[in-house]
């Protein structure tokens, strides 16, 4: 019987594939891997004497960095919750209309798709102590002026309130595809069975909404695990007042390009990255649950 | 079978390419011209009217020497240092003459960018003696790595309008921290809420005022910032104490202005909201616009014919580490035509920045100069500040005032935690030289 040529037309179909894929592989390796091979590398960086592991060290008994590690966690906390709920309230209350569904859309949208920093410039001034737009409107109504970004006790909720605001528009969205994907089907079924709102809602909206949930809380905190661009604009490399709004990225930043401490700003980020890798693997195991269309 | 094979070939490919791109960097240029002539380059951060003077006196320069050329280059302030940083690890392509803020020196120095200013040039007694005294602020076991054309100072602005408005003479600035204090007070408005609508006095810590305590009052009151050789922070001497209460007062006691009143002390000036500020030469191109009346005239002192201090800095341009042979001596060269007395003149005139050099800081003309003069006079006793790390001592320096207007926690034990937090910033300069 005659040998079969080793280039197959499938061979050869398989080859040009991954020769056109080998291109933008490379490139990915060569702007994502490499550098953060590199930035891995560059942790390790030390001087004189001190042991290889010396920046690990330091950020153990650097009390920056753990209010820098708990700031970040409280940014999660309040806005990936709340950008989600709110998300999902308008999505439900837009689903609910007959008319008007795109303007209400748009005008939702919008702040995502404006620029963080420009949003951060505005909400900066409006929050000004001293003749800012909202203490001026709580003037109106007798309420004494609030310090917001001047003082530690409001300076990271003031932020994180600017984050919810773009965030909200972006979840709202997600969430309206996903309750478009939702069957008519299974409404009518709960409808001839009697189920009343909250219990189509609990039990039909929301289990089937799980993927989207899921999506949308993951790739939330992977972000929010990373905030920087507000808290720079509103309150400065420093974080401050006090170091209350300062989040690891900030500080990072400001270790490795404002005090050129690059090996502890590599060393920061090696041990960033390896939080929101945790993180997302729990998330993911535990949030994902399939269900039974039966 | 098959897909494993061929997916081992890929990953073999995807890791030489990985490697091949790392390795091949930038191009090789030997620098060298065929026709005699030296090419050198001279980097400085983007600043428009800065950048458009470079130009016009590189042109002058290229006519008068036409043996060097002279490649002007610019990047943003904020990719500044990374640039010189990675230009420097590179070995090629590294720039002849950059120019750099003093407080990077140290920075630079320490990384190995900057030689010393060759002794063909300028010796180091030559410097003291040609370049205004605060110069000899950041000099490095005696030698200097970089030369300025200007330097700034800064001088007591006030709102004349502001002043007329409250039946004060315009024309009389305060003379006395005490007479600024009273003034600052009769022109310190607070609506029935609470709300500061014009302050006094722009009092702030990320502006100006963090230079004015340590170099102007501190030293006013008796004390001073530094020990002569920089290593120990002296402020909490018991003149210190007090400066620091008295000028923290300004903000927590009397409430003439505070941090963050319309953003920025020099905004709140600007739109007219703010009486008086401490600010520097570099605000006169701005005030340009301004839509009231405003004088400029030197600090205020302690008391009628006391000491008289101000903070001044610079950009300096330095020659880099590796440059050698022809290149050295063009850049000898270039560096000797950028601080002539005519480049200064010519820098006054389009940048607005102050001369660098004693025979102009002493020239009458512009001593009496109505918008320049202040500061000119200023240059005899102008301090420069050595930074051992800038932005880690101004962070110290604000933490600690925060604990202070925001925690209310008492002066003398803020201005310990900042000096004790400044200390180790330099201990831990000064324990690698």
């Amino acid at each position: 019987m005659e040998k079969k040529p080793f280039w197959t037309l499938q061979r050869k179909q398989a080859a040009v594939a991954y020769l056109f894929l080998l291109i933008p592989l490379i490139f990915f390796l060569a702007i994502r891997i490499y550098p953060a091979l590199d930035a891995f590398k560059t942790s390790f960086q030390v001087k004189g004497s001190q042991p290889f592991y010396y920046h690990y060290q330091a950020m153990l008994s650097d009390k920056v960095f753990s209010k820098a590690l708990i700031n970040t966690i409280l940014y999660v906390v309040i806005t990936v919750p709340l950008q989600m709920l709110i998300g999902l309230g308008l999505a439900l209350l837009i689903q609910s209309l007959n008319k008007g569904r795109g303007i209400y859309r748009f005008i939702y949208f919008i702040p995502y798709v404006t620029s963080a920093v420009a949003v951060s410039w505005i909400w900066r001034w409006m929050y000004f102590k001293d003749l800012g737009v909202f203490n001026e409107i709580l003037k109106f109504f007798g309420i004494p002026a609030q310090p917001f970004l001047t003082h530690p006790s409001q300076a990271l909720i003031s932020i994180a309130a600017v984050i919810i605001w773009q965030a909200v528009g972006f979840n709202m969205l997600i969430f309206l595809a996903g309750l478009e994907a939702i069957p008519k089907l299974y409404y009518e079924a709960s409808a001839i069975d009697g189920a009343n709102r909250r219990r189509t809602f609990f039990h039909i909206t929301l289990p089937l909404l799980n993927p989207t949930i899921v999506f949308l809380a993951v790739t939330g905190v992977i972000n929010s695990l990373q905030t920087f661009t507000q808290v720079l604009n509103m309150a400065g490399a420093q974080g401050g007042p006090l170091n209350s709004t300062k989040s690891l990225v900030v500080y990072i930043y400001n270790k490795a390009f404002l005090n050129f401490n690059m090996p502890y700003g590599a060393a920061m980020t090696v041990v960033l990255f390896l939080l929101i890798l945790m993180i997302t693997i729990i998330q993911i195991k535990f949030l994902s649950r399939s269900y039974e269309h039966s | 079978m098959f897909k494993r094979k061929w997916a081992i070939w890929m990953a073999l490919i995807a890791l030489i390419g990985t490697l091949l791109l790392s390795g091949c960097s930038s191009k090789n240029s030997s620098g060298e011209d065929g026709d005699g002539q030296v090419t050198i380059r001279y980097w400085q951060y983007d600043y428009a009217s800065r950048v458009n003077a470079m130009n016009e006196l590189i042109k002058k320069f290229e006519a008068e020497n036409p043996d060097i050329k002279v490649i002007h280059e610019t990047f943003p302030y904020e990719q500044y240092q990374q640039k010189v940083a990675a230009a420097m690890q590179d070995k090629k392509n590294q720039p002849e003459i950059i120019n750099m803020y003093m407080g990077w020196e140290p920075k630079f120095i320490d990384q190995g960018f900057l030689q010393p200013i060759p002794d063909e040039l300028m010796t180091a007694e030559e410097i003291e003696s040609h370049f205004v005294p605060m110069i000899k602020d950041y000099q490095f076991d005696g030698k200097y790595y970089a030369l300025p054309i200007a330097v700034r100072t800064l001088a007591f602005f006030w709102n004349k309008d502001l002043f007329a408005e409250a039946g004060l003479d315009p024309e009389k600035p305060p003379q006395t921290w005490d007479e600024v204090l009273a003034v600052a007070k009769q022109l310190t408005k607070y609506d029935a809420s609470g709300t500061l609508q014009q302050s006094g006095y722009g009092w702030n810590v990320t502006g100006q005022d963090y230079h004015l305590f340590m170099q102007v009052l501190l030293r006013q009151w008796g004390g001073q910032p530094f020990s002569d050789d920089n290593r120990k922070v002296t402020m909490n001497s018991e003149a210190g104490y007090e400066a620091f209460k008295w000028w923290m007062e300004m903000n927590t006691v009397h409430k003439v202005g505070k941090e963050d009143f319309l953003g920025t002390y020099d905004k709140a000036f600007l739109a007219g909201k703010t009486a008086m500020i401490t600010d520097g030469s570099f605000r006169l191109g701005g005030l340009k616009d301004a839509t009231f009346n405003w004088g400029v005239t030197e600090l205020p002192t302690k008391t009628i014919g006391g000491e008289k201090h101000t903070f001044g800095s610079f950009f300096a341009n330095g020659i880099t580490a590796n440059v050698s042979g022809k290149k050295l001596e063009a850049s000898i060269r270039f560096l000797k035509f950028l601080i002539s007395d005519d480049t200064m003149r010519f820098w006054l005139e389009n940048v607005g920045e102050i001369p660098a050099s004693n025979t102009l800081a002493n020239d009458p003309a512009l001593q009496n100069d109505p918008k320049y003069g202040a500061f000119i006079r200023g240059l005899s006793y102008a301090h420069a500040t050595f930074f051992a790390d800038e932005a880690g001592e101004r962070d110290a320096f604000k933490l600690g005032t925060d604990e202070v207007v925001i925690n209310g926690a008492d002066y003398k034990a803020a201005l310990d935690q900042i000096v004790e937090s400044i200390q180790q910033i330099r201990d831990e300069y000064f324990s690698n030289h």
